[in-house]
């Protein structure tokens, strides 16, 4: 199992996650792509999935819903800016209990030794969005975490 | 820890000086001159960093009028730490699971 790597540095406002899969770009892409298969992996574990819409094209929208234990829904929405198999996804993304804190999504695939290395940039609206944003993420995993901040937490400690 | 509790620990710990300054407290208590010393900046503005760390419950200060030294306190850094752990894992696992797609359209293409 591949390592996922996060870069996230204090005071700015973007987030950068690695991963390695052992697989060529085609079929990466298709698992991030395809409608049917995003319920399985896009949301947190515990949580029920659903795609809601994903029409999957430049200046197409997008809709998931994810649904805790008690049935409570927690909607997030965006549009698809660029497709481009098997490179690139960018897209925005906003999870509907922040309306307003949209983020820029960009996902980049390379071929690495006949393996896929999967780059995701997440560019927020400012440093306090980026950190709001990971702390409601705690609650409904959407997005991205503290890797650098946990370095210089733990530093301290 | 509230939420906002965590808010005012992250927004006070997204400024090197600030974590300079806790850096250097972790080695124990200071003054706020000792703690201006490696700094080019004015006492007036590590005054202003101090209270954004003592609100955010990161240091304490003592009683003593004329010293009043500064402390780490370091509960709320071990909440956001444990936070942060917790999140990591979250993506982490969702990420195994991106794989687990990959790995079995895999699978379905061989077959």
């Amino acid at each position: 199992m591949g390592e996922t790597e996060f870069v996230i540095e204090p005071g700015r406002q973007d987030i950068v996650i690695t991963r390695v899969f052992d697989a060529p770009r085609e079929v990466v892409f298709k698992a991030l792509t395809d409608p049917n298969l995003i319920p399985n992996w896009w949301g947190p574990a515990r949580y029920e999935t659903t795609v809601d819409r994903a029409d999957v094209r430049p200046g197409g929208q997008w809709r998931y819903v994810s649904r805790d234990a008690d049935g409570t829904e927690y909607g997030f929405r965006g549009v698809y800016h660029d497709i481009v198999a098997p490179d690139r996804v960018v897209q925005t993304f906003e999870f509907e209990g922040m309306p307003g804190h949209v983020s820029l999504e960009t996902a980049t695939l390379e071929e690495v030794d006949g393996k896929t290395r999967y780059v995701g940039v997440s560019v927020f609206q400012s440093v306090a969005d980026r950190d709001g944003m990971a702390q409601s993420g705690m609650e409904e995993g959407a997005s991205e975490g503290f890797d650098r901040l946990a370095e210089v937490i733990q530093s301290l400690l | 820890m509230a939420d906002d509790q965590l808010s005012l620990t992250f927004a006070a710990l997204a400024d090197p000086t600030r974590r300079a300054i806790l850096a250097r407290l972790a080695d124990g208590e200071a003054t706020v001159n000792e703690l201006a010393e490696p700094f080019s900046i004015s006492l007036q503005a590590i005054s202003k960093h101090l209270k954004v760390l003592e609100r955010a419950g990161l240091i304490t200060r003592g009683r003593d009028a004329q010293w009043r030294p500064c402390r780490l306190e370091t509960a709320p850094l071990e909440t956001a730490s444990d936070w942060i752990r917790r999140y990591r894992e979250i993506q982490r696992d969702r990420f195994d699971r991106l794989d687990q797609e990959i790995q079995a359209i895999q699978r379905k293409r061989k077959g």
